[in-house]
């Protein structure tokens, strides 16, 4: 049977091919502190030894339209192509040809129907920025096969939260019984709290980073129950309109298991967004232990979870509370003026 | 009212380069163009007969007004991407990096915790 050595979950950012390849006085300034953690991050990969690939984005209306518009979908074609003009306009990402494994696509497809997941198939697809931004961070030379699979977290009404998790608690089901001696890593990407379009949008952090703390822990301590309990349509609207591609990150940790713990778990504060990588390893030996404690060495990640009271996030929570303290003020002073009139 | 419409607008019209540069150029014209060339067309040779836009549709779109867009329900991701498209050069060359997004968000600012219009069709 096969073996998933390592499940990684990450924000994906179009931004990180030209920040990071550009001539070094035209990079933005955060431009290497993201590359060493990057680069950190991939040495995660490597330790895990990968065959096969099986991928988790989400199509940004570039291929899939709103004539036909899949839940979930999985591609099954020898070859894909990538990424697709507007892509390389605004971001310069270059274009890319992944390998694909028609065998495992096929079987995937038949079992996660066995299994009560009707995903739309794709005989002809084209992969965009939400899998080849993983491919450009964790494996540039883009040589192994892929199975593709994409969720909506655009088109309302989407799937629930719950559907994403019980999806990738499938997937885990499935690859685990995919007859073969090859070593299989699932990838995907999603977002944490984002603003896309709205008037949150590239503001000095993300819009919402103490929902990120909780987000980061949840995801990094396996906590299901919290998720399913804390998150929905309307609360991730909230933390920012695009904020629904948490779904997909929710999903990954299905594959990995409630209650399991990362063992790589890194953030960093890219001003308008908050990107984070995290890494578990199923069956975790020596080398994958010591390939996540070095990387954390060289990215001031850890090897564990991150928990919502870090440190990290106290500048956050004390604006809040001082935003909250200032409200309490002004309604009391304001009945305060009241009473004297 | 047609958001689907407007949609398949900011979506066709955004994976195009030919059609990026003329709705820049003359924004007015090319909605009339690319509705007959484009809009009303489900395949090449497959044709939708009942699409089109309101008046007050038609006039967002001639005018780049992605405000009244956003307050319509345009979808977010399609609106963003393509007014970068038509600005984002041009601003950056004037005023730096992410200052079109910026002033986007600026003029989108009235909407700041409040529940923004819905993209559901
Ligand atoms: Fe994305």
């Amino acid at each position: 049977m096969a073996e998933l050595t390592a499940v990684l979950a990450s924000t994906h950012h179009p931004f990180y091919y030209k920040a990071t390849t550009s001539p070094p006085d035209e990079r933005p300034p955060y431009a290497g502190d993201w590359q060493r953690k990057v680069e950190a991050y991939r040495e995660t990969l490597i330790a895990a030894d990968p065959d096969i690939l099986v991928m988790v984005g989400a199509d940004h209306f570039h291929q899939l339209w709103l004539d036909n518009y899949p839940q979930f979908l999985i591609g099954q074609a020898e070859q894909y192509d990538a990424t697709f003009y507007n892509e390389e306009r605004e971001f310069g990402i270059p274009k890319f040809l992944l390998q694909g494994d028609v065998d495992f696509s096929r079987y995937m497809h038949q079992e996660l129907m066995n299994q009560e997941f009707d995903l739309a198939v794709s005989h002809e697809l084209k992969i965009d920025h939400s899998i080849i931004c993983p491919i450009i961070t964790v494996r540039p030379e883009a040589d192994l096969p892929v199975v593709p699979i994409y969720t909506n977290i655009f088109v309302p009404p989407l799937p629930s939260p719950k559907r994403f998790y019980e999806l990738g608690r499938a997937i885990r089901r499935v690859i685990d019984s995919y007859p073969t001696e090859k070593k299989v890593v699932a990838i995907g990407t999603g977002h944490l709290s984002l603003e896309l379009g709205g008037p949150r949008q590239f503001g000095e952090h993300g819009p919402d980073p103490l929902f990120d703390a909780d987000a980061i822990e949840w995801l990094s301590t396996g906590n299901a129950e919290a998720i399913l309990a804390n998150v929905t349509h309307e609360s991730m609207s909230g933390v920012g309109n695009a904020t629904h591609g948490f779904m997909d990150l929710l999903l990954m940790m299905g594959i990995a298991g409630e209650g399991e713990h990362a063992d790589y778990v890194d953030q960093l504060d890219l001003f308008h967004t908050r990107e984070m990588y995290i890494t578990w390893y199923p069956y975790k030996n020596q080398k994958q232990a010591e390939a996540a404690t070095a990387a954390a060495e060289v990215s001031d990640a850890s090897t564990g979870p991150i928990y919502a009271n870090d440190a990290v996030w106290d500048q956050f929570r004390e604006e809040k509370q001082e935003s909250e303290q200032g409200t309490g003020a002004d309604a009391l002073s304001a009945v305060g003026e009241g009473s004297e009139r | 009212m047609s958001r689907y419409y407007v949609n398949k607008f900011l979506y066709t019209v955004d994976s195009d380069p030919k059609w990026v540069a003329a709705y820049k150029a003359d924004p007015r014209g090319t909605i009339d163009r690319w509705e007959e060339e484009v809009g009303q067309w489900l395949t090449p040779s497959e044709k939708t007969s009942w699409l089109s836009f309101t008046e007050e549709e038609r006039e967002a779109l001639a005018t780049h007004n992605y405000v009244w867009l956003f307050e319509h329900g345009a979808h977010f991701f399609l609106n963003l991407t393509l007014f970068i498209a038509l600005y984002d050069q041009e601003y950056t060359a004037r005023s730096g990096p992410l200052s079109f997004q910026r002033e986007m968000a600026d003029k989108l600012s009235p909407w700041v915790g409040k529940e923004y219009p819905s993209v559901a069709l």
